[in-house]
């Protein structure tokens, strides 16, 4: 009975906020684009050739029902490298966002929890990381750490922690000052218990939103690694691979820069939108 | 004594929020703690329940010293006492289900399984009140005044001896209030509960207090029992407190004798030398400037007041202020 | 013709749920030099019936009717830049919240001069003697340091006094004061009460004051609007309000003042107010009401007279007690 009526209020909110979500046409717009993202880069694989595959007889191929997006230089289907250069973008963009989510929310709880030393330490080095642009930043990082998919996640993740420290610490800070946070300490609840079950669950929103910011980031992030060279490696299919090559090309076969532009811009865009529409949705200020 | 309070001290930083604060609540005593925004009461709640800990002074629960006691010792003793916070929306965890935020306390001191919760849920939310349906509700979904008796659920569940109310009703509509008002009365006649129960509302303690003490800027000015603090106060804060209350009858209201303060309340950083009201009572006189009058029951029937004109016996009677 | 007239004002706004519907048919007048009280609970529609008059809601989700007229002048189709005229010049406003409404990053004293001289055209010299005699009128002492002060070293009592200085600057016809003392404690909310009296008997201002605290109506108002789930339901003067409730509901919350416990115990009013998206053909108040019978659940009650200037919308009123 009481995990049943937990479980009806839990999916009666979920409802309500699938409600609120749903009437807005942006955010909608974003959804859609997010999830045709992610069925790319799940299912894509599955149904497009080889990436790899040369055909010899048509490099540099304009869109036809053969090749739908063309060909590049060594005659490979744009169109599989595309879904294949989805599956890489995508986790780049989400394995270096929760990287940096699982290392950056313990930090932040504890550091805005107890304040303390901590608290100015970690500030400071926060800070001084935020100085640097993201991407300047992860380039030096992928640099540093050797151009390969790990390489990427690993370099933009950490360039990605700060912004989450941050973020989660000034949450923390407002939700500690809650009277329900003082109702728990008057219980004699403990402070993990507080942190984990009071603190944390009331500062998810604007993390969830973050994650939305950090994903499309992360996606940018990936192609311009790959672009300059410090990211995934030819012959690895990856959207900012294809733009390096169709760089070349852009007079002759202008469609090779197109797609993986337009998939990047689409992609980031989806993400985006979804993020606005979360952001209303969930913060408790603008009403339930 | 439930609880005694010896000459409590707390400073946030500059700010001397309480000031040498002493009293005491017996059991099953209502205490009203009254003053205005600055005068340091809700301090005094937190530092009671150790939400805070206190500068100097010692606080008693039960006859036990618990002014120092860490974390982990006082959590056996949280039992016996708990808060009701003034703010319907921001004492409830919007997370958690009514049923869980009332349940919480119980399996944090073990005193239930899983199933006993849900069974003495179930009864508290029926004595506050609440149907039996709220349970899978969160707080969001509650009006304030419902809100406010989650929030008494929550702190009654484990049956505890003390009671903390901080404005408890101040948040709340009039016709909300009053029955929040009458469920308080009512659980803390069946219930036996001590409750110290701060407010800035003369008129909500003078309903449900059994005794008032009046603060101003840290300090207690004046204490005792509910009917001769009304009938007879004696501090010059206090007459000035009740005169400037209106009361909602144009005829009586209008024909009034307001003490008008004067001057702003001073700031609790840097509070006046000697009787810390002077700044703005009406009847100060040179000695209030300089010497600190003591809390003293001069006729010594539990009513005492910190004020020279009541010490040199010149004060005039200010029943008439009502 | 009254100084200010609202005639079957209805207001709604816009929001996701749908029409909230937050005034109903409500008609007031206002004369000069007289205090209207606008009480009731929050949510009666208090604040928004008032703030209709200077159209200080949100215009894009406002859906308003209805005739508001100031000196027979119709407000609520003046076009913005001649209201933005009337809002600095003839009906001007007090917030309950004082700290929010000043500027932080300006001396109160120019924050005074800079209303005087923009809506009164004055030189810096004279508006700077007429904001020293303003701070003056609305009792704060030592106006000529005051002056010189920014909002955050003010008490919050001196905040609202230099709030309704700037509210009078430009000697507005109406004044409306949401709240104005809430958020005071109450040895400084009999004073900021005076400085309201001294401004209708000095200068003959009319003022709309919108309250929850009964205290607060019988102290200064001489007629009273209450309110209930955006409609009114009584109206009289405040003598008589108080001595002859007709409307259950105004008796309900007169009762249910700690002051007015009866043997230990406080009347309540039962149940909930009704959703303002909804609105049935009946009594707003029978789920509550003691003196609920059948046609209170058929039709709506008017406003009708129950005695010399006093309006109650209920079928069964209270008789003269």
């Amino acid at each position: 009975m009481t995990e049943h009526a937990v479980a009806a209020g839990r999916a009666a909110r979920r409802r309500r906020l699938w409600r609120r979500f749903r009437r807005r046409p942006m955010p909608m717009a974003g959804l859609v684009l997010v999830v045709g993202f992610v069925l790319l880069a799940l299912a894509g694989p599955l149904v497009v050739g080889d990436p790899a595959a040369q055909d010899y007889l048509a490099t540099l191929a304009p869109p036809s029902p053969a090749h739908l997006m063309g060909t590049d230089d060594l005659g490979r289907d744009a169109f599989a490298r595309i879904a294949h250069g989805a599956q890489v973008s995508l986790q780049a963009g989400v394995l270096s966002t929760l990287l940096a989510m699982a290392v950056g929310i313990p930090i932040g709880l504890v550091a805005g929890f107890y304040r303390r030393w901590l608290d100015p330490v970690v500030m400071r080095l926060v800070d001084v990381t935020l100085a640097f642009p993201f991407l300047v930043f992860a380039v030096g990082l992928a640099a540093i750490i050797g151009p390969s998919l790990k390489g990427v996640v690993l370099a933009l993740g950490f360039a990605q922690l700060p912004a989450v420290i941050r973020i989660t610490r000034g949450e923390v800070l407002a939700v500690r000052e809650m009277d329900y946070v003082a109702a728990a300490v008057a219980d004699g609840a403990g402070d993990g218990h507080i942190i984990l079950r009071y603190v944390l669950p009331n500062c998810a929103s604007p993390l969830i939103v973050q994650a939305t910011v950090a994903i499309p980031t992360a996606i940018i992030g990936e192609s311009t690694l790959s672009f300059l060279g410090l990211g995934v490696q030819p012959p690895t299919p990856s959207w900012g691979v294809m733009l390096t090559t169709a760089q070349q090309y852009l007079s002759d076969a202008p469609w090779l820069a197109i797609w993986p532009g337009l998939m990047i811009a689409l992609a980031t865009l989806g993400f985006n939108l979804l993020g606005d529409g979360l952001r209303d949705v969930l913060d408790p200020r603008s009403g339930r | 004594m439930i609880l005694r309070i010896d000459n409590l001290v707390k400073h946030y930083g500059q700010v001397r929020a309480v000031d040498g604060l002493s009293l005491e609540i017996a059991h099953g005593e209502v205490l009203g703690l009254v003053g205005e925004s600055g005068s340091g009461k809700s301090t005094v709640g937190k530092c009671v329940l150790r939400l805070t800990d206190p500068t100097a002074g010692t606080i008693e629960l039960a006859g036990r010293d618990i002014t120092r006691l860490s974390r982990r010792a006082m959590r056996p003793l949280r039992r016996d006492m708990h808060m009701v916070f003034q703010d319907p929306f921001s004492s409830l965890n919007p997370r958690f289900t009514i049923e869980q935020i009332v349940g919480e306390p119980l399996l944090r001191h073990k005193v239930a399984d899983r199933r006993g919760v849900s069974e003495r849920v179930s009864a508290m939310l029926e004595k506050v009140g609440l149907r039996p349906e709220m349970r899978s509700r969160f707080p969001h979904e509650l009006s304030g005044g419902q809100r406010q008796r989650v929030g008494l659920a929550r702190a009654l569940i484990l049956e505890p001896k003390l009671v903390v109310a901080d404005e408890p009703v101040s948040a709340l509509d009039v016709s909300v209030q009053a029955s929040v008002l009458n469920l308080i009365t009512d659980l803390q006649r069946d219930m036996g509960f001590s409750c110290l129960f701060i407010t800035h509302d003369l008129s909500v303690v003078e309903f449900l207090a059994d005794r008032i003490a009046v603060m101003y800027l840290g300090k207690i000015v004046e204490s005792g029992p509910k009917a001769e603090i009304f009938a007879a106060p004696r501090h010059p804060y206090t007459q000035a407190l009740l005169s400037a209350a209106p009361v909602a009858d144009p005829v009586r209201q209008r024909e009034r004798r307001r003490i008008v303060l004067g001057a702003d309340v001073p700031s609790p950083v840097d509070p006046p030398s000697g009787c810390r009201f002077h700044t703005r009572c009406p009847l100060a006189y040179d000695a209030c400037r300089t010497d600190e009058p003591p809390l003293t029951d001069t006729r010594s029937n539990g009513h005492p007041a910190a004020c020279h004109l009541i010490t040199a016996d010149r004060i005039p009677d200010a029943a008439a202020h009502r | 013709m009254s100084l200010l007239e609202i005639t079957d004002l209805t207001v709604g706004f816009d929001t996701e749920d749908g029409l909230v519907q937050a005034v109903r048919n409500i008609s007031l007048t206002l004369d000069e030099g007289e205090i209207l009280a606008l009480c009731g609970e929050s949510g009666c529609g208090k604040s928004v019936t008032a703030m209709s008059v200077p159209r200080l809601l949100p215009p894009d989700t406002t859906r308003l009717s209805g005739s508001v007229t100031l000196d027979g002048r119709e407000l609520t189709t003046l076009p913005e830049p001649d209201m933005r005229h009337v809002r600095g010049k003839d009906v001007s406003v007090v917030f309950q919240e004082p700290m929010t409404s000043l500027n932080p990053s300006f001396s109160v004293g120019y924050q005074i001069t800079e209303v005087l001289r923009r809506h009164e055209g004055l030189s810096r010299r004279a508006a700077g003697e007429r904001a020293l005699a303003l701070l003056e009128l609305v009792g704060i002492p030592a106006p000529a340091r005051r002056m010189k002060e920014y909002p955050h070293q003010l008490s919050g009592g001196m905040r609202q006094r230099v709030m309704i200085a700037i509210a009078v600057a430009c000697s507005p016809r109406v004044l409306i004061a949401d709240e104005p003392t809430t958020a005071l404690d109450v040895t400084i909310q009999a004073g900021v009460l005076d400085v309201f009296r001294d401004l209708r008997d000095r200068l003959g201002t009319a003022i709309i004051l919108i309250t929850h605290d009964l205290g607060v109506v019988a102290d200064i108002a001489d007629r009273a609007v209450v309110m209930y789930a955006g409609r009114a339901v009584e109206q009289a003067t405040v003598t008589e309000l108080f001595a002859n409730p007709r409307h259950p509901y105004t008796l309900g919350l007169m009762k249910a003042l700690p002051t007015a416990a009866v043997g230990g115990r406080l009347a309540e009013i039962p149940g909930m107010v009704p959703s303002p998206l909804s609105d049935p053909d009946e009594c707003a108040f029978h789920d509550r009401c003691p003196r609920v019978q059948t046609d209170c659940r058929l039709s709506r009650p008017q406003l009708v007279r129950q005695a010399e200037g006093h309006l109650a919308a209920c079928f069964h009123p209270g008789g003269q007690s």
